[in-house]
């Protein structure tokens, strides 16, 4: 019986190829662009887990703030309120498991004919366990590099290919800010950051020489930023009050006035970011979602007409003894075979939608075999919905009158 | 003389002050007023009447197509009444065999598969549905045409499809509605010696309508319609024989 009704639905469609074909590009594009968005969603959540995977564990970072000499603040070109003493201070605490300075300075870089621009930090062993940064090949920076301020890089991938190409940069000297430096080591791949930069363009030199050789020596002892991991992801809070209070202290900030420095949560701030692209995805599915319903609308309206058309049919049939229920599981199948059929299609079109998007854009697309499976089961769904009240239209009819009707 | 056999046989169709009306823009419309007939299993009728007596409005509703305003319709000793949607359409599928004046096959289906397609609903294999309805294609002279559709063959041709389908069940009941209508004399009586053998072979019982007196002569008991009403009810030889149509 099911395959006689499959047999006739096939013909059904077949009869009307055109009807059917634009029927089924509703559901096309509708399933189409369900997968098309989940896949940039998923790209964008996948991007954002990956940055925040990559960004160390139980991070704090403290920004410092900027005074002029008789303590008034002001802006750049001044003295930064922290210090090689205030990130040992935190060193200290007991909330406080490991801490790095970090003196940053936008760069050109030379090597031979090559020039390249990118962000130079000067920061201390640590450093490397604090963001969990492996060396590919070579040496990280040593205490002994600090203590002596010696002139050795350790550069990261995209410096690597930007500045070197295919020569080993292991042991050549290039240039960072017309200062000779060796490089000593090669950072693994790490990728994007939570806030969309590339942390492989990045050059990390000892704290010491930063300060001393390359961003200029007024401030010796002072740091632009202290990176910071806590105890324990429980201990987070503590350390963000501990450090906030220890450093008012040394500061000697006055009750009731804001501090010069800023605390910052990083994992809350990358989680903030992972909720926001997280609500982006749900959001563009909904859109996406909203157009398979149309497609939905679609199906009925075809079947609607479909069934005023073969009224007389359905009339015949029931003369020679279909139930109700054949003709309504006939109409049925009818819609759900066509949203499906749509479905398959508009997979194939949403799979190679993605990966276009992934090549034209950039954009980071990403099928997952969950957004395919939603896809069939929203399109057997639709099919079944938007199919049940044209079919059920039909399986009421009343014999004498749909045998009738002309 | 039909008395005695009568009371012998079964009642295929009890009809019982059996009336119905339209509901139109102006108002109700009578078509059949207080109509009784009983008809006996194996019997052979032809329903004559002038045009918009109410032959077809009767037809079908004793082929459970159509339901009456009032009055009591038994069909092979069910109260139709009681019977649901889907006992009714068993009973269409099953007791009923239906043969229209405009044929009524499904054009986009081949004539094998029309002609089985009573059999799809009373839930028989494809295998089986296939081979009966080459049968039955075959016995009503059409063996030869089994893939081709409706539209490549004549009036005459399509009309033994038609009872062909509404063989397909062996049906007791054969309700033809001006089954030679739309047929050439000749065609005509090829298909009426069809529904005779049907009748003297196999017993199924006939019900016809028909407008011609040489088509009615095939039964052996007419009934005339005249403005919803029963005007005559008797041997056909007799009655086609003082008043022909
Ligand atoms: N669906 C309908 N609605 C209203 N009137 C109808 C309908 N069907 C038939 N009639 C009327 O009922 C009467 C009998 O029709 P019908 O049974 O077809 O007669 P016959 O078959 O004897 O020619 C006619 O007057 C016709 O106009
Ligand atoms: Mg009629």
């Amino acid at each position: 019986m099911i395959g006689a009704m499959l047999r006739e639905a096939w013909r059904a469609m077949g009869a009307n190829k055109m009807r059917t074909f634009l029927t089924m590009l509703g559901m096309v594009i509708g399933v189409g662009a369900v997968i098309l968005m989940l896949a940039i969603g998923q790209g964008a959540q996948n991007l954002v887990r990956q940055s925040i995977a990559s960004m160390g564990s139980n991070l704090i970072m403290v920004l410092s703030g900027f005074t002029s000499a008789s303590g008034v603040r002001s802006g750049s070109g001044s003295i930064p309120t922290l210090n090689v003493a205030d990130a040992r201070a935190i060193g200290d605490l007991p909330t406080v498991a490991e801490v790095a300075p970090l003196q940053p300075g936008t760069s050109q870089l030379v090597y031979g004919s090559s020039n390249w621009s990118t962000m130079v930090y000067g920061t201390t062993p640590p450093y490397f366990g604090l963001r969990e940064w492996a060396i590919e090949r070579g040496d990280p920076i040593s205490d002994l590099d600090v203590r002596s301020a010696a002139r050795v890089a350790v550069v990261g991938q995209t410096v690597v290919s930007r500045l070197f190409g295919d020569e080993d940069p292991i042991g050549k000297t290039m240039r960072i800010r017309h200062a000779p430096f060796v490089v000593v080591g090669i950072l693994a791949a790490k990728g994007q950051s939570f806030d969309g930069r590339d942390q492989d363009d990045t050059v990390l030199i000892p704290f010491t020489t930063a300060q001393r050789k390359v961003f200029g020596a007024q401030f010796p002892n002072s740091t632009r930023m202290i990176l910071v991991q806590a105890s324990s992801e429980a201990d987070m809070p503590q350390a963000e009050a501990d450090i906030t209070a220890l450093l008012r202290e040394r500061q000697r900030t006055p009750e009731g006035m804001e501090p010069n420095f800023t605390v910052r949560n990083m994992t809350a701030a990358a989680q903030a970011q992972a909720q926001t692209t997280k609500v982006m995805s749900i959001l563009l599915g909904s859109v996406a979602c909203v157009s398979l319903v149309v497609g939905g609308i679609g199906i009925m309206n075809i079947m609607l007409v479909s069934v005023t058309e073969r009224t007389r049919e359905i009339g015949i049939r029931m003369a020679i003894g279909a139930r109700r229920r054949d003709i309504l599981l006939q109409f049925l199948l009818e819609a759900v075979i066509v949203s499906l059929l749509g479905c398959i299609v508009g997979v194939a079109v949403g799979v190679s939608l993605s990966s276009l998007a992934q090549d034209v854009t950039g954009v980071y697309a990403e099928i997952t075999p969950w957004s395919i499976a939603l896809s069939f089961a929203v399109a057997a769904i639709v099919g079944v919905f938007f199919g049940f009240y044209p079919a059920r239209r039909a399986a009421y009819l009343k014999p004498i009158e749909a045998l009738r009707f002309q | 003389m039909t008395e005695p056999a009568a009371r012998r046989r079964r009642s295929v169709v009890l009809v019982e002050h059996l009336f119905k009306q339209y509901e139109t823009a102006a108002g109700p419309h009578p078509v059949l007023q207080d109509i009784n007939l009983q008809i006996m299993d194996g019997e052979f009728v032809a329903l004559m009447g002038p045009s918009g007596s109410g032959k077809s409005t009767f037809m079908n509703i004793l082929g459970c197509l159509d339901t009456p305003t009032s009055g009591r319709f038994e069909l092979d000793g069910h109260d139709t009444a009681r019977l649901d949607s889907d006992r009714l359409a068993q009973l269409r599928n099953r007791f009923i065999g239906f043969v229209f004046q405009g044929f009524n096959l499904l054009p986009r289906v081949s004539l094998v598969e029309n002609v089985a397609l009573p059999l799809v609903y009373a839930g028989v294999g494809r295998s089986e549905r296939l081979a009966r309805a080459g049968e039955l294609l075959e016995r009503v002279g059409l063996g030869q045409y089994l893939g081709h559709h409706p539209n490549q063959i004549s009036g005459g041709q399509q009309q033994r499809v038609a009872i062909a389908r509404a063989l397909a069940n062996r049906p007791r009941l054969i309700l033809a509605d001006e089954p030679t209508g739309n047929l050439d004399t000749t065609t005509s009586h090829e298909i009426m010696s069809l529904f005779d053998r049907l009748n003297a072979d196999e017993g199924i019982t006939i019900v016809l309508v028909t407008h011609e007196a040489d088509v009615a002569r095939f039964a052996h008991r007419l009934v005339r319609f005249q403005d919803g009403k029963v005007s005559h009810d008797g041997a056909s030889a007799a009655v086609l024989q003082e008043a022909p149509a």
